[in-house]
């Protein structure tokens, strides 16, 4: 009897199951709650001090952040899915690999803060709140969609997000404004303004820049430094590829942005910087897009395919957060797969509803022109083509 | 009597006082009281934290008004003159006109870009540029150009209070002009609704439709005209978007007979557009004489006196195209 029961929990400790995945109950004693790592060391800039070296990562953290960088890269792969079959049209630019940088930064302020970024958004849509499912509508252009089906990739919108922006650098400007906003009303809160390394070589980023530091607005910039601006990498672009020295008079910090724990501490570190009143500051993340820059994009020709593979290997977001998990008895490797299931329905669902559901009604198509406005007529292809227009 | 700036400055002044959200930020707008005086008076009454000089730096400036505005507040961006909004002209049309539209009505954006626009006097070719046309042109903003004191107030007044992005397009020669006030004007409630022309002067031989300082050359041209018999009838637009046509067609309905005068380049202008639309509605079955336009010279505007002031319309250019019109 002692011998079956021996070889029975020896087998469960040895991670090798006979029950169904489903149901892995085994003794809770087999996790732990909590566990702490290391975090790299950031290079600081004009910064006596950084983020802490270590963190500790709760259970329910550590599950919630694997689902939902599992969610964002699934999302990702599918919209690559649906737009290789057209649902989707015009531009699509994906961010699978860069999932630590959404999930981190969300897990490294307030919901009551405010985030804006570029064009490659659809990861902070979903960490900021929206629904796959309203995303993926959005993408496919429906009804369903968080804007309608007006704005299409580039244009999603919630609260406190403020999307979503087509035009390189422009919500460099953008966020300091949302910053201004936030020290005007004297609310502690913050806002995260994220561009890109392309973007960093935008003149209206340094305006951003010179402005948030002469008022002290509570501004995080955020240079997501994905080693390309579209097919141009950072040596091709900048002068000064440290982009986190980039804001001259202001402090910055260096961040691993493929270690999910290390983004949210160095958020966490830049947000309380700023809430503090000392103005804003500068945060590099070091990441990287396994997609090419958009879906008209194969990525190879400017970088190789090994170097691609090599990131995916050695740097996967999601595998760094699962193998500290399962090192650290944290989680189980079937609990982590039965996540993979759920997140892969949510998808597939999500996918469902954005290919069936109906396309907006012409005759909104001119809505929304103005806000609290009297009803008016919008004009047509010609003059007596005439829709209605609601605000 | 209240002067065109001071008007401005009035209306600002009331809606900074109204609402606490409503702030000032442009190049010298605080400590140099405006570089056209326009907000004077206002950084001794309100402070740093609602009138805010902002350094040269348009595209940057605008683009934080519109976050701030996307955020919130209700900021007033003021371009020194609008040639420097070309700067900042994608912060303007695609950060804030489209943004509404875009967000499916989810993100609105309250703001107000103001300055002077068009010529003035002896500023050459780069600080002369009407930008009616161009902003006129796109779906999502409105735009305002007022003429006399009444105008310049109750318009900013209306755009402030706006929840849309509203450019209102000031003209520095009309700063300094005075004009007699309404009791209603006086009033801190004084607003004039943004898409509503007003006709200055009735008339029944033919209508002058005009936006800005050219209204004032139209009322010129109607009082010389008058001794000669003949009464014309003069709109103020007020607004150029969304344009009111059916105030324009009315009055072509009656007169059978129109003349746009604009300051701004013909190609493309106001104009242009009032004529397109005049064809496509009821009034066309009512013109005895094809529509005529009187504007600015289709040049850059040349620094020179005699060539600048055969650049703009005058009001002899008014009157020549009037008789030639009514075949006189």
């Amino acid at each position: 009897m002692r011998k079956m029961l021996a070889a029975a929990v020896s087998r469960v400790l040895s991670g090798v199951t006979q029950k169904p995945a489903s149901r892995v109950l085994v003794a809770s004693c087999n996790y732990s709650k909590v566990a702490t790592f290391p975090i790299k060391k950031c290079d600081l800039y004009r910064l006596e001090e950084g983020p802490p070296v270590t963190t500790v990562l709760t259970r329910e953290d550590g599950l919630k952040y694997y689902r939902m960088m599992q969610t964002v890269r699934r999302m990702e792969l599918k919209a690559d899915q649906l737009y290789k079959q057209k649902f989707i049209r015009g531009f699509c630019h994906l961010c699978d690999g860069q999932e630590a940088c959404c999930v981190g930064l969300e897990a490294g302020i307030n919901p009551t803060d405010h985030v804006i970024t570029s064009y490659r958004a659809h990861g902070l849509c979903y960490t900021r709140g929206l629904s796959v499912r309203s995303i993926l509508s959005e993408l496919t252009g429906r009804r369903g969609g968080c804007a309608k089906g007006k704005g299409g990739s580039m244009h999603m919108y919630v609260k406190n997000f403020y999307g979503g922006n087509g035009i390189v650098g422009a919500q460099g400007p953008l966020g300091a404004g949302v910053a201004l906003a936030c020290k005007y009303k004297g609310n502690k809160e913050v806002c995260l303004t994220l561009y890109g390394d392309g973007a960093a070589n935008q003149g209206q980023i340094a305006e951003a820049h010179n402005m948030a530091a002469l008022w002290k607005l509570p501004c995080v910039f955020i240079c997501e430094n994905n080693l390309y601006g579209m097919g141009t990498s950072v040596e091709r672009a900048a002068a000064s590829t440290d982009y986190y020295k980039r804001g001259h008079f202001l402090p910055g910090l260096k961040v691993d942005g493929m270690d999910v724990l290390g983004v949210r501490e160095a958020t966490k570190f830049a947000a309380d910087y700023c809430r503090s009143g000392k103005g804003p500051i500068v945060m590099e993340l070091q990441t990287y897009r396994y997609h090419g820059h958009s879906m008209s994009d194969p990525g190879i020709s400017y970088r190789s395919r090994e170097e691609v593979q090599n990131v995916r290997r050695k740097s996967d977001p999601i595998m760094l957060l699962k193998d500290r998990m399962v090192n650290s008895k944290l989680a189980t490797i079937e609990e982590l797969k039965e996540i993979d299931v759920e997140v892969r329905k949510e998808i597939e669902d999500a996918a469902q509803f954005a290919t069936t559901d109906t396309e907006p009604p012409l005759e909104e198509l001119g809505h929304h022109i103005y806000c609290d406005t009297p009803p008016f007529e919008v004009r047509g292809a010609n003059q007596w083509i005439k829709f209605k227009s609601l605000g | 009597q209240v002067t065109v700036r001071e008007a401005i400055n009035q209306g600002m002044d009331e809606e900074l006082e109204r609402d606490e959200k409503v702030f000032l930020l442009g190049e010298e707008v605080a400590q140099y009281d405006g570089a056209y005086k326009v907000s004077r008076g206002l950084w001794k009454k309100y402070g740093d934290k609602r009138i805010i000089d902002t350094p040269i730096s348009e595209m940057g400036f605008a683009g934080i008004a519109v976050g701030a505005a996307m955020a919130g507040l209700r900021p007033i961006c003021e371009f020194m003159t609008f040639n420097f909004s070309m700067q900042a002209i994608d912060q303007v049309i695609n950060s804030a006109a489209k943004t509404y539209y875009m967000s499916g009505g989810l993100q609105s954006v309250p703001i107000v870009f103001r300055g002077p626009n068009g010529a003035s006097a002896g500023v050459a070719a780069q600080h002369s540029q009407c930008f009616a046309a161009w902003y006129g042109h796109c779906p999502g903003l409105k735009v305002v150009s007022p003429w006399n004191s009444e105008d310049a107030k109750g318009l900013i007044k209306s755009a402030i209070r706006d929840n849309n992005p509203v450019v209102v397009l000031e003209n520095e020669l009309m700063y300094g002009v005075p004009f007699e006030f309404s009791s209603e004007a006086q009033s801190k409630d004084f607003l004039i609704p943004i898409g509503k022309a007003k006709i200055e002067r009735q008339g029944t031989h033919i209508t002058l439709v005009s936006h800005s300082r050219p209204v004032g050359h139209c009322l010129e041209a109607a009082m010389v005209l008058s001794k000669e018999g003949i009464e014309c009838e003069v709109i103020n637009m007020r607004t150029i978007r969304p344009m009111d046509i059916e105030t324009i067609e009315a009055s072509v309905m009656k007169t059978n007979h129109l003349i746009t005068v604009e300051g701004g380049w013909p190609q493309f202008g106001v104009g242009a557009e009032i004529c397109a639309r005049i064809m496509e509605g009821p009034a066309f079955n009512f013109l005895d004489a094809p529509a005529v336009r009187v504007t600015g010279a289709d040049v850059p505007m040349p620094y020179a006196k005699i060539l600048e002031d055969n650049s703009v319309p005058q009001v002899k250019d008014i009157i020549f195209a009037i008789k030639k019109t009514l075949n006189i």
